[in-house]
């Protein structure tokens, strides 16, 4: 096993892993950690993929920036542990009716994930082909300026909605 | 011996041991920049103040971090009963482990073959990513986790409090200090620090009577200058900034429940942030290590440069902290919001056109 095989199943791992923590968690603060802890294993995955530009903004954005706002807000409500046997007993989603539709819809997902899998091909070539473009931050502009532009711009708008929604929600109402 | 270092420094290994030596130098080197740092901090506000700070252990006193280090690792290591224990060790090691990584991508000095000692020269730098001025940012807002996170598990309310006030002071600021980066990175047109200081090399307006000034990046983007300094104070949580351990409202802040060593290693991560700030400044306005002149490489080279800025900078900290008076909360929030970001935003905006029209 090659260097880079070695790197990959170690940052896959510690993704997987840190995203199965942020729900096995009990406690709120713990999952957004193991969630950062994620993230960082997947900014590692895009090193791999030769595409450190995109794991830094990676980081930057989700590690840096939006969690810091969620660790901001489960401190600032303290957020109880979950009790586990209250749970069980009193959440709508134990009842049977939801856990028979959330079944079927699991199975789904799994045998789809796994047709895409079968129907997918190329997986053993490399990736330093296709990454030159993505690896360099000039290119990327590029292609996000010319041929995705429409889409760049929507995504904008859609943020700045977002805020001015925001904003707005949170305003102290004057009466 | 000599045989050793042969083997050690030709192919396949020469890599390697050059590696090994630039990480054990940046290592070493922040370690021992926090201590100088820590006698400095305190000489410089003695003379401020009229006062001889330490002069008892050693010449001048220069022993002082040693006995202070000796005594954090003796002291005895003290946890509320009612704090989280895993997150409030966890705490002090992701600041200072931030703080260390921080340095990876900065360069230092010229590529130099340490006096003949290696066949190639190597950079000194310890990683150059293509994406460096980002690394810095991304790594720069990982070490509010630290703060946060001492300030939450420590189950205190001014911990809680100091952790708090940080969090929103590094996610304000960290939007004109990003501001400031993607300037000079336009105006430089690379995002790695070492062609962002190749690019300052010479002098403006070559061959005429103003020739003598250094092609720094400071000189046309001084208001770049203005606001990265500020963010900067304002990231590393240096006086007039230093809400988040403000003394007469917070206690110590998000260490006030921190002893020992856990205490030493907030402390140097504050140290070493300082230093990596001031490196990034030096790199990105005031051209690295090219100096007004050349210095030989049988004198040591351009990093000599690049120590003498670094000093520099580190001394108008020192200098801000004890000439400045803490500013109100209120002002921190509007300064940076309405003042800093603002002027950010102006400047960018300026720069790129400046290089899409006049090709500056």
């Amino acid at each position: 096993m090659g260097s880079d095989a070695l790197l990959f199943y170690t940052f896959a791992a510690i993704t997987v892993i840190g995203a199965l923590l942020v729900v096995i968690q009990k406690n709120p603060v713990y999952s957004v950690l193991s969630i950062i802890a994620a993230f960082f294993g997947l900014a590692g995955l895009y090193v791999l993929l030769e595409a450190p530009f995109v794991a830094v903004v990676q980081i930057i954005i989700y590690a840096g920036a939006i969690m810091v706002l969620f660790l901001f807000v489960v401190m600032l409500l303290n957020v109880p542990r979950e009790d586990a046997a209250e749970w069980d007993r009193s959440h709508p989603l134990y009842r049977p009716m939801a856990v028979r539709i959330g079944a079927v819809l699991a199975i789904l997902l799994a045998l789809e994930l796994g047709w895409a899998l079968s129907l997918t091909t190329g997986l053993g070539v490399g990736v330093a082909e296709g990454a030159d473009a993505m690896s360099s931050v000039q290119k990327l502009g590029e292609v996000l300026f010319t041929k995705y532009m429409f889409a760049f711009e929507v995504t904008s708008i859609l943020i700045i909605v977002a805020m001015v929604g925001a904003v707005v929600l949170a305003r102290k109402r004057e009466e | 011996m000599s045989s050793l270092i042969t083997t050690l420094t030709s192919p396949p290994y020469d890599g390697y041991i050059a590696y090994g030596i630039i990480v054990s130098i940046v290592f070493m080197g922040l370690q021992l920049m926090a201590a100088v740092m820590v006698y400095a901090e305190r000489k410089v506000a003695a003379f401020m103040q009229q006062r001889y700070g330490p002069y008892l252990v050693g010449p001048k006193g220069l022993f002082q971090p040693i006995a202070d280090i000796v005594k954090l690792f003796f002291k005895e290591e003290l946890r509320p009963k009612a704090a989280d224990a895993f997150l409030f060790s966890l705490a002090p090691i992701i600041s200072v482990a931030a703080a260390y990584l921080a340095f990876a991508p900065i360069p230092f000095g010229a590529p130099t073959t340490f006096f003949g000692l290696l066949d190639e020269p190597m950079p000194l730098q310890v990683s150059d990513v293509n994406v460096a001025v980002l690394v810095i940012f991304a790594v720069a807002s990982m070490g509010v986790y630290g703060i946060v996170l001492a300030g939450w598990a420590s189950n205190s309310k001014y911990s809680l409090l100091g952790g708090l006030r940080s969090s929103a002071q590094m996610i304000s600021y960290e939007l004109a200090y990003g501001m400031a980066l993607a300037t000079v990175v336009m105006y430089a047109n690379s995002l790695s620090l070492r062609e962002i200081v190749d690019a300052q090399r010479g002098y403006f307006f070559e061959g005429t009577a103003f020739g003598f000034i250094p092609h720094w990046y400071i000189f046309p983007q001084f208001i770049g200058f203005f606001v990265f300094a500020c963010a900067g104070v304002a990231e590393t949580n240096r006086a007039p900034f230093d809400f988040p351990e403000a003394e007469q409202e917070l206690v110590a802040g998000y260490h006030t429940e921190y002893s020992s060593m856990r205490f030493a290693m907030f402390f140097m991560a504050e140290y070493i942030n300082m230093v990596t700030v001031s490196a990034v400044a030096t790199d990105l306005y005031l051209g690295g290590w090219h100096g007004p002149f050349n210095i030989p490489a049988e004198l040591g080279g351009g990093w000599i440069w690049f120590v003498i800025k670094l000093a520099f900078l580190l001394f108008v900290y020192l200098w801000l902290r004890w000439t400045l008076p803490r500013f109100r909360y209120d002002q921190l929030m509007s300064f940076g919001w309405k003042v800093l970001l603002p002027m950010a935003t102006v400047n960018l905006i300026l720069t790129a056109a400046g290089v899409l029209y006049f090709g500056l």
